[in-house]
Formats: structure tokens, C-alpha cells, sequence
């Protein structure tokens, strides 16, 4: 290699292939897609979600889009009187804000649930946890995606 | 049928707590994206998931498009007495599979 | 055309230690993945594969898979038929074309991936062992010369990118030292299992070269040579990549 510390190259963008344009493709095409706030509430009944006693753990910065680890906990004894009824993941900017919802109960034991996600570009996270006194929790995570390099073409 | 990889402990003291991990082998299109010949190709993803232990459900989740390739879910339950845990996937284009494990409380 | 100028961010140095696995440069949460069989989906082929190995009829004469141990290690072999070395999944779809008198399951076929996944799982954690056999001279040589050959638009080699600069970025992705130590593997770009022909073809269009078609000998001349580069590190199939 000609410069080794900064060697630029002009490559036509079809030449990173897939990888590019599948992002570019999973741009939110809908300007309609509602926002991230907007999908919290309509999970929350509008009511707004207090912060704390939710974790919301995702690498902060991705090596590739596809399949991102994605782990939602929260702080609850699970019992029949006290426990997290629902969780929520919505995203900022894949085409539809919605990841998934699971349900729980207190057989559940603990109020933990771990997916892998796509994730079209850099955004916003939201995780929520419906409670059964009917209150709502929510923490956010800020995730950088880079491209991956060398994919089919 | 779709492979599934199911894993969780095949015996478990009564009221411990058990994690659960499946996997199972679906494309999940996303319904966004464009195939070879330009044209977007059709949603096909798993939409549902559920967890029956002895006939109750125990966990269920929506999944949306967003869900990656190959869906991977973890989860836990209490171990309350031995028996069945049936595990179901539904979604687009008809898809519906069930894989059932037993557990034994001691 | 629309052009955009991309900027081969060759940030740090190359690394000093010499031969490390593409794992080693991969996100604690991808290494996980791949350690963890419950959580590999690398894992879901090898079960395919294993249910193929007894459909199929493999077992009626290989008997349990659990026989094909070190078999994935010592891959690409001579092969008398062709009078040049053969990888694994060209030596698979010979036992099905030969002695099972079928039509072999095409390369990259999820089956085929399938069965190469399920064999080569017997071998992990086994030293990569390339065949001492002097009659793979030629092809050896011939892998390491389009090693080390440029190619494409961008005019580079592998060696360029994998022996002067590895370690360092390429883009966002560290570049590793292009050891086939996983494969077939599962690659998050791909979404699914693939095979070092596949790979070697992502490489080969991203410095915008034409890839030789699946199944052509220059493939397994490269594995050759990267195999050989390799000897000794263990095999990590059903790996994941990013
Ligand atoms: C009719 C018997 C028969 C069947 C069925 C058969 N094989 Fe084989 N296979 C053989 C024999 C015999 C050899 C050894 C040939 C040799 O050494 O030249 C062999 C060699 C191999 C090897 C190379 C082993 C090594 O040590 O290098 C692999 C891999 C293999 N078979 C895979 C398969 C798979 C996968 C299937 C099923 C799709 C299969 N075989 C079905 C007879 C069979
Ligand atoms: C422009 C730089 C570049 C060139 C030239 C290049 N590669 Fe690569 N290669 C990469 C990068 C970057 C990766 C890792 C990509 C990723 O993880 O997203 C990679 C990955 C690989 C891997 C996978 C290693 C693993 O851990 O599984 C192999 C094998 C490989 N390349 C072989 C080759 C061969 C053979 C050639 C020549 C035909 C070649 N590469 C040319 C940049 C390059």
C-alpha cells in the first residue's frame, strides 16, 4: 500500500454492496412511521413512564446491524401483589418503531427478557415495563451501528 | 419444519428459578426490503411466541419485523412442578410450530 | 454512476502478535455468541446436519457422525478423481455423487452447509492439520501466489489488506488475519451460514474483482495456502463473524 496510515480510495458505493444499500433501504422510506415517543405512549395509554429501576443493555457501538444483542431487566420481587406485567422495546429509526412486547407474570421468577435486533442505522432505544399497579418504567439507550466492510456486492 | 434449538435444564429444585433460550431457524423479512429483481419482498416473519408450562402460559411475546434472523429469546420461569413446556411460534404465511420439553421438579 | 469517496481508515497499528483468529477481534457480545451453543445460530445448521447424516444414508456407512472427529482439520485433501485437492464440501458431495449414486446437494445449499457444519463441529477445538501430501505442491503455490496477487479495481491483494494491515480499521471493521479457522460459519451480515468460498467471494467484490464462480479450483488452492497458514490454531466451527 502506496500510504499505509491514510490510504483513500474512490470506490463506486454499488462497491460495498449489500451492506449500504440495505441501510439506505431501511431508512424510515414512511414519513408517516410514528416517533419514538409517540409509540412509548400509545404502549403507556399516554401515561408517562418514570425513569430508574429499568435496564436497557446494548453494546453502545455495533459491529454489524443485523444481529444486535439486546438485554431489558427489571428490578421487581415477582410476586402475585407486586409484579411486571408487560416489556417493551421501540426503536428511533428502523420503519416501524416497534420490537417486541412480551408478557410476564409472576411466574416469570424475574422480570428479564433477552432478543437479538436489527438495527437499520444509528438511534434511540426504548425499553418500558408495564407494572401490575399500573404504573410504567422506561430506559434508553443511544447505539452506534458502523458499516460492515467487504459484503456481497 | 424449521430447526428450533431449545436449552434449559432438564431438572430443577422447586421454586428456583430457570432461564430458558430458544433459537429457531426463520428468515424474518423484514417486508422492507428489495429482492434481486427490485421489487420489495413480501413480510415473512414470526410474529408470536408463546411458553405453556403444564397448559398455562408462562410468556408470550409480539415480534415485529425488527426481530433479527434466526429469533433468539431468553427468558425465565419459576420451577413449580414437573411436567411439559410447550413451546410455540406463529406468523406470516402460515407458519406454526411447537417444540415441547419436559422438566423434572424435584 | 454515483461515486462516494471512501476513506480506508487504517487507524493503530498492525498488530505484533502474529496469527490471531478473526474471533479475537470481534465484540464481546458476538464472542459470546459464538462460545455459547445454546445461543449460536450456527448451532441450528449443525442440528440440520445432523439429522441430514441419518436421512440421508451417510450413517449407514460412516456410522455415528461422532467418527468424523479431526476429519474437518485436515482439509483441503488430494483428490485422485480430479488430481488436485478437494475441500470438505467438495469431498461430501464426491461420497454422494460416487458411492450414493445422487445428485449432490449444490454448494452453498443449506443442506450442504448443513452437513460441512455438523462434520466440521467434530473437529473444534482441534489443531488445523494440513495434509502433508507432496502431490498438493502446485496447488499450494498456486494459492499463495493469488494471495498475494492484485486484483480488482482497487488493485489490491489479500495480502495487502490481511498480512500488511491487519488489525487495523477498514472502515468500521477491524481487518482480521484471514485465518479459516470457522467455517462455515455465521456470518450477521449474511443473516445465516456460509462458506469460505463465500467469504473469499465478499472479499473479491469488495476490491470490486469478478469471484470465480462456486466450486472452481482456485478456491481450494487459496484454502490450501490459508490453511497451511494456519496449522496449528484451533478449529472454532460453527463460528460467528461479524
Ligand atoms: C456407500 C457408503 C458411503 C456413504 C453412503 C457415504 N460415504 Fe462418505 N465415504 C465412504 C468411504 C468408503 C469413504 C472413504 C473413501 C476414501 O478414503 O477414499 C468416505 C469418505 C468420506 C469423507 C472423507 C473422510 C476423510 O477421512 O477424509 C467424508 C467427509 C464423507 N465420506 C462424508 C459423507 C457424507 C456427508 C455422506 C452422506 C451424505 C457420506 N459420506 C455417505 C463411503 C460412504
Ligand atoms: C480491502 C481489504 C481486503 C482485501 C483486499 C481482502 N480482504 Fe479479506 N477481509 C477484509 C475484512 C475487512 C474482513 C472482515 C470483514 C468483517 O468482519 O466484516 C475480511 C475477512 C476475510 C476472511 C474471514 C476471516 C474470518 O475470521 O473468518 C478471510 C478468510 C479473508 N478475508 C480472506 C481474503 C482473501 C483470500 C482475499 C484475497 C482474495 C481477501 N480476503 C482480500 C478485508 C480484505
Amino acid at each position: 500500500m502506496s500510504s499505509p496510515s491514510s490510504l483513500r480510495l474512490s470506490i463506486e458505493r454499488r462497491a460495498l454492496g449489500a451492506g449500504l444499500l440495505a441501510v439506505a433501504l431501511l431508512r424510515p422510506a414512511r414519513a408517516e412511521r410514528p416517533g419514538l415517543r409517540e409509540a412509548v405512549l400509545g404502549f403507556t395509554g399516554g401515561k408517562e413512564p418514570s425513569e430508574g429501576g429499568i435496564t436497557l443493555d446494548i453494546p453502545p457501538l455495533v459491529e454489524n446491524g443485523n444481529t444486535v444483542p439486546v438485554t431489558i431487566a427489571v428490578e421487581s420481587p415477582m410476586t402475585e401483589e407486586d409484579h411486571v406485567r408487560r416489556i417493551a422495546l421501540f426503536n428511533e429509526r428502523n420503519p416501524q418503531p416497534h420490537v417486541i412486547t412480551a408478557q410476564i407474570g409472576p411466574r416469570a421468577g424475574r422480570a428479564r427478557l433477552s432478543t437479538r435486533m436489527r438495527l437499520a442505522t444509528s438511534q434511540r432505544l426504548v425499553a418500558v415495563a408495564e407494572l401490575s399497579d399500573g404504573s410504567y418504567r422506561s430506559a434508553s439507550a443511544e447505539v452506534i451501528v458502523t458499516l460492515a466492510a467487504c459484503v456481497e456486492g | 419444519m424449521a430447526r428450533a434449538l431449545i436449552n434449559l435444564p432438564r431438572t430443577a429444585r422447586r421454586g428456583e428459578v430457570i432461564e430458558i433460550r430458544t433459537l429457531i431457524q426463520h428468515v424474518m423479512e423484514t417486508g422492507y426490503r428489495p429482492g434481486a429483481d427490485g421489487v420489495v419482498v413480501p413480510r415473512d416473519i414470526i410474529t408470536r411466541f408463546t411458553c405453556l408450562y403444564n397448559n398455562e402460559e408462562i410468556f408470550a411475546a409480539e415480534l415485529a419485523p425488527a426481530i433479527a434472523a434466526n429469533p433468539f429469546l431468553s427468558f425465565s420461569t419459576v420451577a413449580t412442578e414437573s411436567g411439559i413446556l410447550a413451546f410455540t411460534w406463529t406468523g406470516d404465511n402460515g407458519f406454526e410450530q411447537t417444540e415441547t420439553r419436559s422438566l423434572t421438579v424435584t | 454512476m454515483r461515486r462516494v469517496l471512501l476513506a480506508l481508515l487504517l487507524a493503530g497499528a498492525a498488530s505484533a502478535e502474529p496469527r490471531q483468529s478473526g474471533f479475537e477481534l470481534m465484540s464481546p457480545g458476538t464472542q459470546a455468541m459464538q462460545r455459547d451453543d445454546s445461543a449460536n445460530p450456527g448451532m441450528l445448521w449443525v442440528e440440520e446436519g445432523r439429522a441430514l447424516w441419518d436421512s440421508t444414508g451417510c450413517a449407514s456407512c460412516h456410522g455415528d457422525v461422532a467418527r468424523m472427529r479431526g476429519v474437518a482439520a485436515r482439509y483441503p485433501a488430494w483428490d485422485a478423481a480430479s488430481g488436485g485437492p478437494t475441500d470438505l464440501a467438495g469431498r461430501i458431495a464426491q461420497c454422494q455423487e460416487a458411492r450414493q449414486h445422487r445428485t449432490p446437494f449444490p454448494r452453498e445449499s443449506a443442506e450442504a452447509l448443513a452437513l460441512a457444519a455438523v462434520i466440521g463441529l467434530q473437529s473444534r477445538g482441534m489443531p488445523i492439520s494440513p495434509p502433508e501430501d507432496p502431490r498438493l505442491a502446485p496447488a499450494l503455490a498456486r494459492g499463495e501466489a493469488l494471495y498475494r496477487e492484485r486484483r480488482g479495481q482497487l488493485d489490491l491483494s489479500c495480502a495487502q489488506c490481511h498480512d500488511a494491515n491487519a488489525g487495523r480499521h477498514l472502515a468500521g471493521s477491524p481487518i482480521p488475519e484471514a485465518h479459516p479457522t470457522g467455517y462455515p460459519l455465521y456470518r450477521l451480515e449474511w443473516q445465516g451460514m456460509g462458506s469460505l468460498q463465500r467469504r473469499l467471494r465478499n472479499c473479491m467484490a469488495g476490491v470490486r474483482s469478478e469471484p470465480y464462480a462456486y466450486g472452481a479450483p482456485e478456491y481450494a488452492a487459496i484454502e490450501l495456502f490459508l490453511m497451511r497458514r494456519a496449522a496449528g490454531m484451533p478449529l472454532e466451527t460453527p463460528a460467528v463473524r461479524p
